[in-house]
């Protein structure tokens, strides 16, 4: 990893956001990754989303563990406060920082191994408590990083690099979110870009715990005949249940559609999703049917992927704890230090 | 037999059961001596469990005010037959044993050198209470009214305790009333009063509060501004957190809205405890984790990132009897050496060591800004004889012009106005810089924090020299941190000695009554007590000053003298151990006994012996 900044030069044509911001401003250092990377295509759809969203750089913390994918913050967002913490417990940083300032946006970015092995646990309570993030786990089943050894999400069967064969279940993280509280769970794909991105819109304007699991192949170690996270195998997988519009700014419906297949949803800050059905049968506003679909479909080998589930309605970390609508960072003497005449009183009560 | 005599002097343990019910009764009766203005310490020794096993309650009795555990009992209350043998054995010749005498008992279980006196407690609750439960309750009640009349506490000052403690509760109220009286008729009548231990009313209490350090640190927080608590459950610090969520109950809600000034998260281990006080501080909130031992060796990785990437984190860490699950329930102050370099690679932290519940309060108020002001995590090291015990201390004092010391933050103004800003760049020369809370402006000062090595911007660089000027400036820091770290405090003797010994933490009560026992047998030492670390150069001067320092500790292996030898580049041969790590407090007993000990061996020559004249006895 070593820091090269990306010039600022660029078309003076391209075209700006309602806060006048290029994609450009969006950016952040150039990648370091391998060429062909899944999680750089994340990276552009982050960038993507942020930009189509008007939101200002400089109001989002992302904060990522350590690996390939948690390296890729300092590749988007370079006006963000960004933070690289330790394996595997960017959901307790992220709850912290969440809890000290509840106005800025909150972006998790993390890995298969960093999510679903070493941090499991964090990443299973942070959906537990409902953080309000969008939580986006850069999932390709093995470590880049240390050179190709299976993380926890490689699928029974799959094969190694090296040709081993995982003998452990693979843990499905979109399935335990669903399971497990939270309130907008998608799934995507590195390689599909139209459906991703409005997928990390919806999950950026989500009042709740929104995660996001993205197959992002690994073309140094994870892109071989015989491995389940190739480019190759999730295209011939991939089997889309719907595909989203994230509306900010409501429009009626023009286009269109067969009685039935368009549901729109409207979210707890306004934004509106227009989930046009692929599969007829799937029904995302159900967290049980949901998980039963993904899971009946995965045992055929499918990759379900979609906005999964969403609780429009969903209620956070705060509302839980009923703490004010000022940020806690910005409370000062006069609100938290009770003072001396509160004192005197409390050492009148201890004689 | 002779049978002791003391007014105000004396020590009372209670045998019970866990889960009977027996400690408010019990700190009922303390509260009430105090309350007669003789100063007072009870101690809870208790097991980890929550019903069955035995617990203990000391209460030592010393219009002199020592507040150390002195060890020993004059009169035992015995209410557990599974501890008979152990707690009869305890007593001191002369004293006195109450017990339960509603089942006989055999005379080989008694000694003949201590007074007996049996109350028919059990047969006196089945005659009056039909629920169990009641019974079982205002029998403790019933023996504290016996004892106040055995010992000469005034019944009208337990009364108006439990009089506030039932405020508005008047069916509890009298019905306690009623059997505390019921208890001290009964000894009026029937038992040997007044017994030869006495206490008699004086005015040595003050205006002194009784307080538990857990509580107070609690209120150090809510003072200190901490707005952010992240806890996991563990003995003996869980009850700070749970105060710390009583008092913003209290203080912290706000008035207009009735919402919360305050975020407290049970976390699902210490990892995500530290991890979310962490994000917290880096996000600009006070925060902070109360843990004990075992916590801190799971926050470990975590506290290296925030040492290495400069984020703040107050840690109380409420220490108790290790290596691992160790005793729960015991106390000790092992965890010097684990929290002064907690973490992988060259870390090293500032450490607070409060000695009661007052400076328990001071120094979490003082841990957090010390936190922002050195964006590190410090540590407030107590224990759990501080942690769990309710001690007389000097009442809690706030200076209202004080306010929370933010350290170096550039604002939205600052960075506006075109203010440098590099995160790790030390422009005042203190090896401190400044750093900027995310969301402050749109275009400057946003950084990325890592707890990968980074240049003074903050970019990622694996460069040697890089790593090195940031590895030295974190030195630099630590140096700087001394001038605001409180004090070592100085107790010197009555008489010039070559004599020293340093001391820290819940170690200081007994330590003070200690040097006086000393001093009246002729022996001289200067006293230093250490308040933090790292070490201002008075403390390694104190050192050099003396021939010999005792450092007394309550470890196996001299934490602080290996702290102290390590940091202070000391000669080792100038540090003596004084060691106490049984898991009960220390006392003054055993301090005077081991220095006195040693000092004479250090002083006395041996007398030559020859092969001829053989060991004659004594």
């Amino acid at each position: 990893m070593t820091y090269i900044a990306k010039p600022k030069l660029h078309h003076p044509d391209l075209p700006v956001n309602a806060l006048g911001l290029t994609r450009r401003d969006y950016e952040g250092t150039i990648s370091t990754l391998c060429a062909g990377c899944g999680h750089d295509s994340i990276s552009a759809a982050i960038i993507q989303a942020c930009w189509e969203l008007a939101i200002q750089p400089h109001r989002v913390a992302k904060l990522s563990g350590i690996g390939c994918s948690s390296k890729t913050p300092t590749y988007f967002l370079d006006k963000s406060h960004g933070f690289n913490s330790v394996h595997g417990r960017m959901p307790s940083v992220l709850t912290g920082a969440n809890l000290a300032n509840r106005d800025l946006l909150y972006l998790g970015v993390s890995g298969d191994g960093d999510s679903a092995s070493i941090g499991l646990g964090q990443f299973a309570h942070s959906m537990r408590r409902g953080v309000n993030m969008t939580y986006i786990v850069e999932n390709n089943g093995v470590y880049g990083l240390t050179k190709g050894q299976f993380s926890a999400t490689a699928d029974r069967g799959s094969k190694s690099k090296r040709g081993a064969v995982n003998t452990d279940e693979g843990i499905d993280l979109a399935c335990l979110a669903m399971q497990l509280g939270a309130t907008y769970v998608a799934r995507s794909f590195s390689g599909d870009k139209a459906q991703l991105v409005p997928l990390i819109k919806g999950a950026i304007r989500h009042g709740g715990a929104a995660f996001i699991d993205v197959i992002s192949p690994c073309v140094a170690f994870n892109n071989h005949e015989g491995s389940t996270r190739s480019y190759d195998y999730v295209r011939h997988h991939n089997e889309a249940v719907n595909a989203l519009d994230v509306i900010t700014v409501h429009k009626e419906i023009t286009t269109q559609y067969a009685p039935g297949s368009v549901q729109e949803v409207r979210q707890h800050d306004g934004s509106v999703l227009r989930l046009r059905k692929i599969a007829d049968d799937y029904d995302s506003s159900s967290r049980i049917s949901a998980m039963s679909y993904v899971a009946s479909h995965y045992a055929r080998g499918e990759i379900v992927t979609g906005l999964l589930y969403l609780e429009p309605d969903a209620v956070d970390l705060h509302e839980h704890l009923g703490t004010t609508a000022k940020p806690l960072n910005e409370l000062g003497d006069a609100e938290l230090c009770p003072g001396s005449a509160a004192l005197a009183q409390f050492n009148e009560a201890q004689r | 037999m002779k049978r002791l005599e003391a007014v105000n002097d004396f020590v009372i343990k209670f045998a019970n059961v866990n889960g009977s019910g027996s400690a408010s009764a019990n700190t009922l009766f303390a509260k009430s001596i105090a309350r007669m203005g003789v100063p007072v310490s009870p101690r809870n020794i208790f097991p980890s469990n929550i019903q069955g096993l035995p617990t203990w309650y000391e209460v030592r009795v010393c219009e002199a005010g020592w507040n150390a555990r002195r060890g020993g009992a004059d009169l035992m209350v015995a209410m557990n037959p599974q501890t008979w043998e152990k707690d009869v054995a305890e007593v001191e010749p002369g004293g006195y044993l109450f017990y339960d005498s509603t089942r006989p008992m055999p005379a080989g279980k008694f000694r003949d050198d201590i007074l007996v006196i049996g109350m028919p407690l059990t047969e006196i609750c089945n005659a009056t209470y039909t629920d169990p439960r009641q019974r079982q309750l205002f029998k403790n009640i019933i023996y504290v009214g016996a004892l106040a009349a055995l010992v000469g506490v005034e019944l009208g000052e337990v009364e108006k305790l439990i009089g506030e403690q039932y405020k508005g509760k008047e069916k509890l109220l009298d019905s306690n009333v009623k059997a505390l009286r019921m208890g001290h008729e009964y000894a009026v009548k029937n038992l040997p009063c007044p017994l030869g231990l006495q206490v008699r009313r004086a005015d040595k209490v003050g205006d002194r509060i009784f307080l538990e350090g857990n509580n107070a640190a609690a209120l150090g927080a809510v003072f200190g501004g901490a707005t952010v608590c992240a806890w996991y459950p563990i003995t003996p610090s869980s009850s700070m957190a749970e105060a710390f969520a009583k008092h913003c109950r209290k203080y912290r809600i706000d008035k207009a809205t009735g919402k919360n000034n305050f975020a407290i998260v049970q976390a699902e281990d210490e990892l995500a405890s530290i991890g979310m006080v962490i994000g917290a501080a880096w996000n600009g909130a006070r925060s902070f984790t109360c843990t004990s031992g075992p916590g801190i060796s799971l926050m470990s990785e975590f506290i290296g990132l925030a040492y290495f990437a400069e984020i703040p984190a107050t840690i109380v860490n409420v220490q108790r009897a290790g290596p691992s699950t160790g005793m729960p329930t015991r106390t000790q102050q092992s965890d010097v050496l684990l929290c002064a370099y907690a973490s992988h690679g060259d870390t090293k932290h500032p450490l607070l060591f409060p000695q009661d519940a007052k400076e328990g309060f001071e120094f979490t108020a003082d841990a957090l800004d010390l936190a922002d002001r050195l964006q590190t995590p410090v540590f407030v090291l107590t224990d759990l004889d501080i942690g769990m015990n309710e001690r007389l201390c000097e009442p809690l004092a706030w200076d209202d012009s004080r306010r929370f010391d933010r350290g170096k933050v550039l604002t939205n103004e600052q960075l506006e106005a075109g203010a440098r800003f590099g995160r790790y760049l030390d422009v005042d020369d203190d090896g401190i810089t400044y750093r900027t809370y995310p969301g402050t402006h749109p275009s400057r000062g946003s950084f990325f924090t890592r707890g990968t090595s980074r240049d003074r911007y903050a970019r990622y660089t694996e460069e040697g020299t890089a790593y090195v000027d940031n590895m030295e400036r974190l030195v630099r820091k630590f140096e700087t941190a001394k001038h605001y770290m409180p004090k070592p405090e100085a107790r010197p003797s009555a008489k010039p000695t070559r004599y020293g010994a340093i001391y820290y933490g819940s170690t200081a009560p007994a330590m003070e009554e200690a040097l006086a026992l000393l001093e009246a047998d002729g022996i001289h030492l200067d006293g230093l007590r250490v308040r933090a670390f790292p070490f201002q150069d008075s403390v390694i001067d104190f050192v050099n000053q003396h021939d010999c320092v005792f450092v007394v500790e309550q470890n196996r292996d001299g934490q602080l003298r290996t702290l102290l030898v390590n940091e202070g580049a000391l000669d080792p041969t100038r540090l003596a151990s004084v060691l106490h790590y049984d898991g009960t407090p220390i006392t003054a007993r055993f301090i005077k006994g081991d220095i006195a000990k040693r000092l004479t061996a250090l002083q006395v020559t041996p007398l030559r012996r020859t092969a001829a004249g053989g060991a004659g006895g004594e």
